[in-house]
């Protein structure tokens, strides 16, 4: 590494103060920081925990995390589009070449204009380009169905990084979560390439199955409510093309992530995986991941009790492994910036995202998938919930007070 | 169930502010330290849960199409609805008047902060609005009450949330440019899409 070092230490005056190139300081120092360790320390002065972790390491470990759930998400959508032209014995170089092809482009266009917002943001308010997109710049593209077409992840992405975090002053200063107000905007703005049948990538000049419906779980289950069907049933029994075995919405299937949706968010098993390492390592936290599990929990038993229509007879377990609700829990809800920053508080947070996922996927027929609003929503009133557990914790102590 | 269901859909699926954008100027405005939102939101609350009712009264016995029958036959024929706006903005500022009084009285700390604001809940449009959603909607006596009292939450709800999130961005880096209400009304917007969540509920 040597040849690369001498390089950035040749290139590095022009960037220093009175260098020609002295307003991209931040642009050099961006890529310096992300090849080497930097050799500056905190300056001496004021209270400071010791520490190797810095936030280069913590976005790096978001991003291993976030690993099982991308190359998952290039297999399944490989494969997903050859059980739907009626191949599901292609081999597995074909459906891993498929998966690349729709999904690399993606990841690349929302990393490079992403990037490119961020790098003429921090040059032009000249402050250092912190390592938060790269995460962001993951996240979006796994919450994409894998047949958008590239201009709108560019836009998406253009979008949340000026509105919802430039604007703020850049990493660790936005309110919404980017990736999730990037693919709200989406949603919004252009309903029809990210909502309906767009989940499955069939390709140009490729005929689909008989009985082939690009429905997700959800779409099905809204259906099978308005013809009045037992929900559980109906995904129980869902399947064409000889996709998965024993049906491809049945719970173990559901839980595996073989079936279409978002590119990354289908496998509750790879997200659990992409939990462990968060948890392990501190960095996401647990208890904002039980409680939002624990929360969809429990409105699907109150809904049961309730019972008024089929789609609340649901087993509340499957609510927990249907769509993006595991992968929203586990990366989405735990974003440090957005989420409460109280004990109490991610408590209340997570449970009230699980609560008003179930709550919106039920009864809110609009929107088939409730995690990401229920997340923007929360994210809405973090502030809120901190400020009163902050408020209430300075009355118990001082009711301690003696003085 | 069906009145419940009335409040549930007043404050969070046709809230005042992210569904109508009714009382913005107040909630620009007053949203910089919770405490204050607070006090502004339940001024609110107080003042809507009251008019909206008394206002249906007056409409139903007084400005409506034959509403005067009760004087009278000779009053069956008298349409006084052209006295709508007046009639309900006088009951809203006599109310405001009440609710001014009160606060001086009892908390004059609030009312030094809310300032020139309290008696701008007179104008605030999401109080005439709410009058005029009452008749243009129909609601019965009950129904406008809770109607009220629901648009009154929703409002509070979101001028609370608004002003925590005001609070925590005092540790952000905001552009110049963008500083005060620039970015109180692009937090507006994001708040707005995540408010659509409830966009369509059917309960």
């Amino acid at each position: 590494m040597k040849f690369l070092r001498d390089a950035l230490d040749k290139v590095k005056p022009n960037f220093e103060k009175g260098g020609k190139w002295e307003k991209f300081y931040y642009v050099y120092e961006a890529h310096d920081t992300l090849l080497f360790a930097p050799n500056s320390t905190t300056k001496s002065k004021g209270v400071q925990i010791r520490d190797a972790i810095d936030m280069k390491r913590m976005m790096m470990t978001v991003i291993i995390a976030l690993l099982p759930c991308l190359l998952f998400g290039i297999y399944n959508v490989g494969l997903q589009h050859f059980i739907a032209i009626g191949q599901p014995d292609a081999s597995l170089g074909s459906i891993i070449w498929v998966g690349v092809v729709q999904v690399i482009p993606i990841v690349a266009v929302s990393y490079i204009f992403g990037l490119g917002t961020e790098f003429t943001f921090a040059t032009i308010r000249r402050h250092p380009v912190n390592e938060g997109f790269l995460v962001t710049g993951m996240l979006i593209p796994l919450v994409m169905p894998p047949d958008i077409p590239l201009w709108q992840v560019a836009l998406a992405t253009v979008f949340a990084v000026i509105i919802a975090k430039e604007a703020f002053g850049g990493t660790g200063m936005n309110i919404l979560n980017v990736a999730l107000t990037a693919r709200a905007f989406l949603y919004f703005a252009y309903p029809g390439q990210i909502s309906g049948d767009v989940w499955t990538y069939i390709g140009e000049g490729n005929q689909a199955v008989a009985g082939f419906s690009g429905a997700t779980p959800l779409s099905i289950a809204g259906e099978s409510l308005i013809n009045g069907e037992n929900v559980q049933q109906t995904l129980n029994a869902f399947s064409y093309g000889g996709g998965a075995s024993g049906g491809m919405y049945g719970f173990e299937n559901l839980f595996l992530g073989f079936y279409p949706g978002s590119i990354g968010a289908t496998s509750v098993l790879m997200c659990l995986i992409g939990a462990f390492v968060l948890i392990v390592t501190g960095v996401g936290s647990w208890k904002i991941i039980v409680s939002v599990f624990a929360g969809a929990y429990g409105m699907g038993l109150l809904f049961n009790l309730i019972g008024a229509n089929e789609f609340m007879m649901l087993d509340p377990s499957y609510h927990l492994v249907i769509g993006g609700m595991a992968f929203g829990a586990v990366y989405m809800a735990t974003d440090p910036v957005t989420a409460s920053q109280t004990e109490t508080g991610k408590w209340i947070y997570g449970f009230m995202i699980g609560l008003l996922t179930v709550l919106i996927r039920v009864l809110n027929p609009a929107y088939p998938e409730g995690i990401m609003l229920a997340i923007l929503f929360m994210n809405v009133f973090a502030p809120l919930i901190d400020h009163y557990v902050v408020i209430a914790n300075k009355k118990r102590r001082l009711s301690r007070a003696t003085v | 169930m069906e009145l419940f269901s009335l409040g549930i859909k007043s404050i969070f699926v046709e809230n005042m502010i992210f569904a109508y954008f009714l009382g913005m100027c107040s909630f620009l405005a007053v949203s910089k330290k919770v405490s204050t939102a607070i006090g502004l939101g339940a001024a609110v609350i107080f003042v809507l849960t009251i008019t909206v009712p008394v206002n249906w009264l007056i409409q139903d016995k007084v400005l409506k199409e034959g509403a005067l029958a009760w004087l009278g036959s000779s009053f069956a024929e008298v349409n006084l609805e052209f006295l709508q706006f007046i009639m309900f903005i006088a009951i809203i500022a006599a109310m405001v008047q009440l609710v001014e009084m009160i606060i001086e009285k009892f908390s004059p700390a609030l009312y030094g902060s809310l300032g020139i604001f309290l008696p701008l809940i007179a104008v605030n449009c999401a109080i005439l609005g709410s009058s005029l959603f009452m008749v243009q909607r129909d609601y019965t006596l009950s129904e406008a009450t809770v109607f009220g009292f629901g648009s009154g939450i929703g409002w509070m709800l979101a001028i609370v949330a608004l002003a925590a999130i005001r609070e925590k961005l005092k540790y952000s880096n905001v552009p110049d440019g963008l500083k005060g209400l620039g970015i109180t009304m692009l937090i507006t917007g994001l708040m707005g899409i995540a408010f659509k969540s409830f966009i369509g509920i059917a309960i």
